[in-house]
């Protein structure tokens, strides 16, 4: 189960005064299991880019298969595809419609055509992996905070046991427990699962906390996509970019330029803690180059 | 006087099942007391539904008070007949920056406010010129605005406010929607009119680096202000602030976790330079 974008280019309005290319030459593998943070700034290509994982975009170029097939070659189904990858959009809870929250996740399984046993067990399922509590499964949506709306929005992609989960700045607008809190939740379905997941993310602090992959986009390209270490040690050209490292990784850069021998590549607080208790536990100097 | 002052402010609303029946009654703010000084830089947190938004939405008579008083500037918000000359003084900015344009192009945009306000034509034109020059946007005047990128948009959208010179700017997450150098440029463009133009600030974000340079820190919980004091003294209480739903800065963090660890630290550290001084490096 992978994708893979084969020189992948959109262009928007082709052959019209209005072209304007969104992604050049794309080529990615999307492999099994892994945890993918996509970042750039806004206009990137970010959106684009995910649109074209579950066939929403055609490209105008390249070609993109999913488990081999060219998933825009004529008799493929798009719609088992859709149902593979899911893709949770920028404040989902928008599209909350229904009555109560348990009808509201089972309306993608149903469409798949599957029975109300089957569809009722994985909405049940979904909501337990996204720690929905129980006493609100038959609450109006609408009557819900902005983080369980947001759960309830995430659930109802994972009724359809999607292979690969795409979720656009899944955190925005919400206080940092609830942020942390979806995170975590993302971080243990994946590892229980090893379900793929890629996090589009405007966070550095988040993305260098959970992803074990990197892929920064810039101006409709791939500028960098490697391990989240390697990617933020390109300081200048993510700055460049409109992006940034994480915060620690500057808290790092400051303690060394003022003379402390700490070495400035950790992207957590985690390892910037050991790194500084390392730095403590040796005198001031040594290791300084 | 204050600029804004809230004496026992209290909201409730009704909530509605379907049909349209009454539930009950939340109180979304509860008896809170506001006075904040003309030049001010208060930033105001709160986890989701904390109540923060509703309590910004009263300073621009957005909504009324259930109970209590909000007075903007002296004038009552309650009264119709000030709320023209409230909304002009304090300004509201949102959190989707799409939401709140309407311009073809950026200057028109921005001219928007003044125009409703009776400006004359040539003053217009000058204080857009002027707005748009406070926020870094001057070059883009003759843009579209959806060409512009989230931090850019903002920006646009806080020049429009500007523009109606206003003494007061509530901005209402105005960051939550952008990558990290439009927050940047969102955060720098709103420092510089507080410091420069003495504009009082009112911040609601989730963000905690962007609260670290407010002159005062609220903190809302369930309606109520549970929390006062500035950056330092809100920062210093780390495990308060987790049960609170909410965090500290990055580095106020590793400095907790430091002290934890049995490194001699004072509380409330929010800067690396402060944490290089605090662990004895004073170089450069």
């Amino acid at each position: 189960m992978s994708i893979i974008l084969d020189h992948v280019s959109h262009v928007y309005e082709k052959d019209t005064e209005m072209a304007a290319w969104a992604l050049k030459d794309i080529c990615l593998t999307i492999p099994d299991g892994q945890f993918i943070g996509l970042i750039g700034h806004t206009g990137s290509g970010k959106s684009t880019l995910v649109q074209h994982l579950n066939g929403l975009l055609a490209p105008t170029d390249g070609h993109i298969y999913f488990n081999g097939q060219d998933i825009h070659e004529d008799g493929f189904d798009k719609k088992e595809l859709r149902s593979k990858v899911g893709l949770v959009f920028q404040y989902p809870e928008h599209q909350l419609f229904e009555v109560d929250v348990f009808s509201d996740v089972c309306f993608g399984p149903r469409n798949l055509g599957l029975s109300r046993k089957e569809t009722e067990l994985r909405a049940f399922q979904a909501l337990r992996q996204v720690g929905f509590p129980e006493e609100y499964f038959y609450q109006s949506p609408f009557d819900l905070s902005g983080g369980q709306k947001r759960r309830v929005a995430i659930a109802g992609v994972l009724a359809m046991k999607p292979d690969v989960l795409v979720l656009d700045e899944p955190t925005a607008g919400l206080d940092p427990k609830g942020r942390d809190e979806i995170l975590d939740q993302i971080a243990a379905l994946k590892q229980e699962t090893g379900i793929t997941v890629v996090l589009v993310s405007h966070s550095m602090e988040d993305i260098a906390r959970y992803v074990d992959r990197i892929i920064v986009m810039n101006r409709g390209s791939v500028l960098f996509d490697d391990l989240p270490r390697e990617v933020f040690g390109h300081v200048k050209e993510l700055e460049q970019v409109g992006l940034a490292a994480p915060q620690v990784t500057y808290i790092l850069r400051t303690l060394r330029a003022k003379g402390m021998a700490v070495q400035t590549d950790a992207t957590t607080l985690e390892e910037a803690e050991r790194e500084i208790l390392r730095a403590l536990g040796k005198p001031a100097w040594e290791g300084l180059c | 006087m204050g600029i804004i002052q809230a004496d026992k402010l209290v909201f409730e609303y009704i909530r509605r099942d379907e049909e349209g029946n009454a539930e009950g009654i939340t109180r979304a703010v509860d008896e809170v007391d506001l006075d904040v000084q003309q030049g001010e830089f208060v930033a105001i947190l709160g986890h989701n539904g904390s109540g923060k938004s509703t309590l910004a939405k009263h300073i621009n008579a957005i909504l009324y008070p259930t109970e209590g008083t909000v007075l903007v500037d002296g004038r009552d918000t309650k009264e119709d007949a000030y709320i023209w000359e409230i909304r002009q003084k304090a300004g509201m900015v949102f959190q989707n920056p799409d939401n709140q344009i309407i311009g073809q192009i950026v200057e028109e945009d921005v001219g928007f406010g003044p125009e409703n306000m009776g400006v004359p034509t040539k003053e217009i034109w000058e204080r857009v010129e002027e707005s748009l020059k406070a926020v870094g946007m001057y070059e883009f005047r003759k843009h579209s605005p959806n060409k512009l990128s989230g931090g850019q948009k903002q920006r646009v959208s806080i020049a429009g406010v500007i523009a109606m010179h206003p003494k007061c700017i509530v901005l209402d997450e105005p960051t939550a929607m952008l990558d990290p150098n439009g927050r940047k440029e969102v955060i720098r463009a709103v420092r510089a009119l507080n410091q420069v133009e003495n504009v009082t600030i009112l911040l609601i974000t989730h963000y905690m680096e962007e609260v670290i340079y407010a002159d005062r820190v609220i903190v809302m919980d369930r309606g109520k202000a549970v929390m006062q004091g500035t950056p330092r003294e809100i920062f210093s209480q780390v495990d308060k602030l987790k049960a609170l739903r909410l965090d500290v800065p990055q580095v106020t963090m590793l400095a907790h976790a430091l002290q934890k660890k049995g490194v001699p630290l004072p509380d409330g550290i929010l800067s690396a330079e402060e944490l290089a001084e605090a662990l004895g490096y004073k170089r450069g």
